[in-house]
């Protein structure tokens, strides 16, 4: 049961890597970096590591995002890649 | 369409945020003491839950952030003006290691707290008083760090 | 390119659920981490801190006793750190540009 649960929560991992790698527009892929950090945190709380899983959520999906967001909004928001 | 520099933090329409939406305005607003109370309770909690002081810190920035976010710097300037920012950063570290300083002039260790300068506590509840002084110092960093390199990419 | 990305990730599931299906269950007791002595034969480093951490600091999360007063030297760097960063940040994105 908790083997499942890692299991899915990697699975949802790998797929918002991809996600964020494959999408065009940057403020999509600014939140989708949120999404991957909080999952992180999430696998972190699985594996028993609370503090990590903490500092994680707090950092990657509060203070990361807003200042990816703000550097998104003073360059262009496409990426031509 | 991008939003540019000067519409985050325009001088002329400093009466104005950046976004006019009455919602995001009202939400913000309502949600930002919320995070406030929060980050204090994971700050002064870290002794017996997760949490402390980078955390806590981490989730009072991400308030005063939204605020910078959604009504513009100029706005949102009475609850941390920008040059206060640096200056506490500065303070934070100094706390920190000026509690370090004061336990070497006092006899002991570089940041040992059973020689802080309070007699009347029993000798762990000095180190309890002790971390509890030094998580301040982090948290105080942290806070105003983040808000200052906020402030300085957006140059106002 | 895109199948290179495509075949590192998926390499990498595969090693973190390798890892994971070989990870001991949460609060295993058997576990070497969860030893007074580790396979090696010395006694293990966190030993000192789970036993004494409470009567030293009167505190019942241990991981900020470590944090901040086993390790505060530790943690000072980490506060220096985040003060050089921020001051950092001022000097290079304020450069040219004058401060109201």
């Amino acid at each position: 049961m908790h083997w499942m649960i890692e299991f899915l929560l990697f699975v949802i991992l790998i797929v918002a890597a991809l996600v964020g790698l494959t999408v065009r527009n940057l403020l999509a892929a600014a939140v989708i970096l949120t999404i991957f950090s909080f999952l992180t945190a999430a696998i972190m709380v699985s594996l028993g590591a609370i503090d990590v899983a903490f500092t994680e959520a707090v950092v990657g999906a509060g203070a990361v995002g807003v200042f990816s967001i703000v550097a998104i909004l003073m360059t262009s928001r496409k990426s031509r890649d | 369409m991008s939003t540019t520099n000067t519409e985050l933090c325009s001088k002329e329409s400093s009466m104005m945020a950046p976004t006019e939406s009455p919602i995001v305005h009202l939400a913000s607003r309502g949600i930002s003491p919320v995070i406030l109370l929060v980050g204090m309770y994971v700050f002064f909690h870290g002794h017996y839950s997760p949490g402390g002081g980078f955390q806590g810190g981490v989730l009072l920035a991400a308030a005063i952030l939204l605020l910078r976010l959604s009504l513009g710097t100029s706005l949102s300037q009475p609850v941390m003006p920008s040059w206060i920012t640096l200056r506490l950063s500065a303070l934070g570290a100094l706390i920190f290691a000026g509690i370090g300083l004061l336990s070497i002039l006092l006899g002991g260790n570089f940041l040992d707290y059973h020689y802080l300068p309070m007699p009347w506590l029993e000798p762990a509840y000095l180190r309890y008083y002790g971390i509890l002084l030094v998580e301040v110092g982090v948290t105080i960093t942290v806070m105003t760090t983040l808000v200052a390199i906020y402030d300085d990419l957006l140059g106002c | 390119m895109k199948t290179l990305q495509y075949l590192l990730l998926l390499t990498f599931l595969g090693i973190l659920i390798v890892a994971v299906t070989n990870l001991p269950p949460r609060g295993d007791v058997t576990a070497p981490v969860h030893q007074h002595v580790n396979p090696a034969g010395t006694i293990v480093a966190g030993t000192y801190f789970i036993q004494h951490a409470y009567e030293d600091a009167r505190t019942p999360n241990m991981l900020t006793v470590v944090l901040a007063d086993y390790r505060a030297f530790d943690t000072l760097g980490e506060v220096i750190v985040v003060f050089a960063g921020g001051l950092a940040c001022f000097f290079i994105l304020n450069r040219g540009r004058r401060k109201p």
